[in-house]
């Protein structure tokens, strides 16, 4: 504070002269985000790029091998099943998890008593640590010791234990169940906060005009709520397809490599085998698709800001 | 002391080491870490061990040779990680627990404990060969055996004798018979085939060998792709929908244990762990007729196939890491701890979990102490062969063994994923990626 008060009356400190030129005070609040960004993003893609172009094991330098590793990779049949199983998840708890959304988001628009209360705990999924959740999910879809398996069992409605994760396409669906679970109240609540922005003159004048409650929310809500969905999507899709410690906890990539992704099978060659690059060129692979959505769906808001 | 002096000293103090020092030198004050070992290992299966480290060893190294032993504790599947990150950033534990042949994995950041192995190796009747050819890398010891944790098949004597096995079945064969009855008594046999460290592959690598197959030659080419190994996965097609619970498709290490202890299966491949929970859980863990569980468990070798039986022990090893700013420390640390007086009393709290690296251990007391547990004395003399057979347990093997190949190519069959024939030739695929 006393370096940058007036030293003498009518004369201003260097200091504060020099922050009073926007270019500079734009510079020095810009640099610490800058550093993070270059420290913790650009630095880590750059030296990935760069180890998915070497032979590096760990211990051992590697020596450049151009694009072997890739070359490696789409021939490996375990990656192919990975990168389908990757999309196939991504897919599918994204369209669960802006339904489910959408739906407790008009939920929780309405009034009722303890509303505050219940949008708060809507937030639970999302606040637990994900292996701590998927570990409880774990124990709830155990092949011996499964709650569920118990109910269904006990009351008649079952005479086997269901496959819930020994079976490849049911733990598949175990997985895309619990990521549905955890991720649903990030669009809820999103997805809430743009229905507050709608005015509900909209709505009157809407039903005024004899338009049921389908048509209110297809031509009213749904249009004003699209730059926001699109937002809330591409979060998801980065988040879901680049997931790793659900599938982790849940089936360590079982039965038979059956749930692996792309993150679990890189973290496999990778860090637990010990293959630098080759881990680095199976994580790459998420790159360019990830980039193509999120460029493809930008384009597209952009348009939609334009008219 | 005044006010004024006590700041001049410990002034002086704080001068000597200085924060300028510290970051010129890029470590840490010497009196704060010298004599300290960071020891990295597997949270145990016998609780009781992790207990004599923290309670016993390290007092009494902080006694005998002043230093402080810190112990972390990770589930066994998450070593290698930690491992992987660590001698990537040159920082991290003094001593990594590695299993198996992860030891040729990371051999490029081991210190050289060729001189502890010999010396405990002469002192103790000889470090047992497999123990040997898992830590020996170019002709050095790049990490040292600590221990062996036998599989064998725990069984419920009285569900077998039910079903007319009075002796337990010496070949697949008669275990598939067995278990075709005991699992229409809703008493299936209990196997992992999941993607987990321990019981799946110490299964599956045996499995393969018993019926002939193997992964390579003796010169490193793939030759899973036989009619013995396709034998070996069309049984084991028919012995899992015919004998097994099915759910082992989705079992970690973990899993058999608990499926044992509450009746739900009648026989598992495992280490001791079933048998030490229900002896020490005698009043939780009953049979159907209110005895203690562990009165009606008896252990096993696994059967015998065409080409004879084989077994997989898996092997627990410390590697001094070269990037460790006390490996003199470490070493030292494990030189104690190897000595007879010190390792027995970790030793005996296994009750034969584990076996010592060491022929020596073999002659412990504690062998007369539990019948149950004599399987467990000799049974790391009945490992003859080692992953990567008949070529090296090297890098290679390390990564086949990692991907869980072998084991994923009777898990496709076993499920219903792939025939027999596309599991093995996918198996072969993939190990052709390897050994190229």
């Amino acid at each position: 504070m006393s370096a940058a008060a007036p030293t003498e009356r009518g004369r201003v400190s260097p200091l504060v002269r020099l922050l009073e030129s926007e270019s500079v005070l734009a510079t020095a609040l810009l640099v610490p985000g800058v550093l993070i960004l270059v420290l913790f993003i650009a630095y880590p893609f750059v030296m990935a790029l760069w180890y998915s172009l070497t032979s590096i094991r760990v211990g051992e330098a590697g020596q450049f091998v151009g694009l072997a590793n890739f070359a490696k990779a789409w021939n490996d049949t375990i990656f192919q099943t990975a990168f389908k199983n990757t999309v196939f998840y991504t897919f599918w708890a994204t369209i669960f998890k802006l339904a489910l959304g959408m739906w407790l988001a008009l939920l929780l628009n309405r009034s009722f008593r303890f509303k505050r209360i219940v949008r708060a705990s809507m937030l639970l999924p999302f606040i637990i640590p994900t292996v701590l959740s998927a570990f409880a999910w774990r124990w709830m879809f155990d092949p011996t010791f499964s709650v569920m398996n118990w109910v269904l069992y006990h009351s008649g409605v079952i005479t086997d234990r269901l496959p819930f994760l020994s079976d490849g396409d049911w733990a598949m669906w175990c997985a895309v169940a619990v990521n549905t679970w955890r991720g649903m109240p990030f669009f809820a609540i999103t997805l809430l906060a743009g229905l507050q922005t709608i005015s509900p003159d909209l709505h009157e004048a809407a039903a005024l005009d004899g338009a049921s409650a389908w048509h209110r929310f297809w031509h009213v809500t749904w249009p004003l709520l699209l730059p926001v969905t699109l937002v809330v999507v591409v979060f998801s899709v980065i988040q879901t397809f680049s997931d790793f410690q659900l599938i982790y906890v849940l089936t360590g990539g079982g039965p038979a490599n059956s749930t692996h992704l792309i993150a679990t099978y890189a973290y496999q060659v990778g860090v637990a085998s010990g293959l630098l690059g080759e881990g680095a060129a199976l994580s790459l692979f998420m790159f360019p698709v990830l980039f193509a959505v999120v460029w493809v769906q930008l384009r597209y808001m952009k348009r939609m800001e334009g008219h | 002391m005044k006010r004024r002096k006590f700041l001049k000293a410990t002034g002086a103090g704080i001068a000597t080491t200085g924060l300028a020092g510290i970051l010129a030198a890029h470590r840490a004050p010497v009196f704060a870490q010298a004599n300290t070992v960071h020891i990295l290992r597997w949270n145990d299966f016998v609780p009781a061990a992790d207990k004599v480290l923290r309670e016993v060893f390290a007092p009494e190294v902080q006694k005998a040779l002043g230093l402080k032993l810190n112990i972390e504790t990770v589930n066994a599947n998450d070593l290698p990680a930690r491992a992987t990150a660590a001698i990537q950033s040159g920082n991290g534990p003094d001593i990594i627990m590695l299993l198996n042949n992860l030891p040729h994995l990371y051999s490029s950041a081991a210190v050289d404990v060729s001189s502890l192995a010999d010396e405990v190796g002469k002192a103790q009747g000889g470090i047992y060969d497999p123990a040997a050819q898992l830590n020996k890398v170019g002709g050095k010891w790049v990490s040292m055996p600590w221990s062996l944790v036998p599989a064998l098949i725990a069984y419920r004597k009285s569900w077998f004798d039910d079903v007319g096995y009075k002796t337990f079945p010496d070949t697949w064969e008669k275990y598939r018979a067995a278990g075709v009855l005991l699992k229409k008594k809703k008493r299936p046999i209990g196997q992992t085939l999941g993607n987990t460290f321990g019981d799946a592959p110490t299964f599956t690598y045996p499995l393969l060998w018993s019926f002939g197959g193997q992964e390579v030659d003796a010169k490193g080419k793939v030759v899973i792709d036989s009619k013995e190994t396709l034998e070996s996965v069309r049984f084991m097609t028919q012995f899992w929908k015919d004998a097994h619970d099915e759910g082992g498709l989705a079992w970690d290490d973990s899993n058999n244990n608990r499926a044992f202890l509450s009746g739900d299966v009648s026989a598992s491949l495992n280490g001791a762990s079933i048998y030490v929970a229900a002896l020490n859980g005698a009043d939780k863990f009953k049979t159907e007729t209110g005895a203690p569980l562990h009165t009606d468990i008896l252990h096993a070798p696994l059967p015998a196939g065409p080409k004879g039986a084989h077994a997989y022990h898996t092997a627990f090893n410390h590697m001094v890491m070269k990037y460790s700013k006390n490996a003199k420390g470490a070493v030292e640390f494990l030189r104690w701890a190897h000595t007879k007086a010190n390792y027995d009393k970790w030793f005996v709290v296994q009750k034969g979990f584990a076996t010592g690296p060491t022929r020596e251990w073999e002659n412990h007391s504690m062998w007369n102490q539990d019948k149950v547990m004599l399987p467990f004395k000799t049974a790391p003399l009945a490992q003859k062969r080692l992953m990567g057979f008949a070529g090296q347990p090297d890098k290679k093997a390390a990564e086949a063994w990692n991907k869980y190949i072998v084991t994923v190519m009777y898990a496709q069959a076993a499920s219903g994923k792939m025939q027999p024939e596309q599991s093995v030739k996918w198996a072969a695929g993939e190990l052709g990626k390897i050994y190229t």
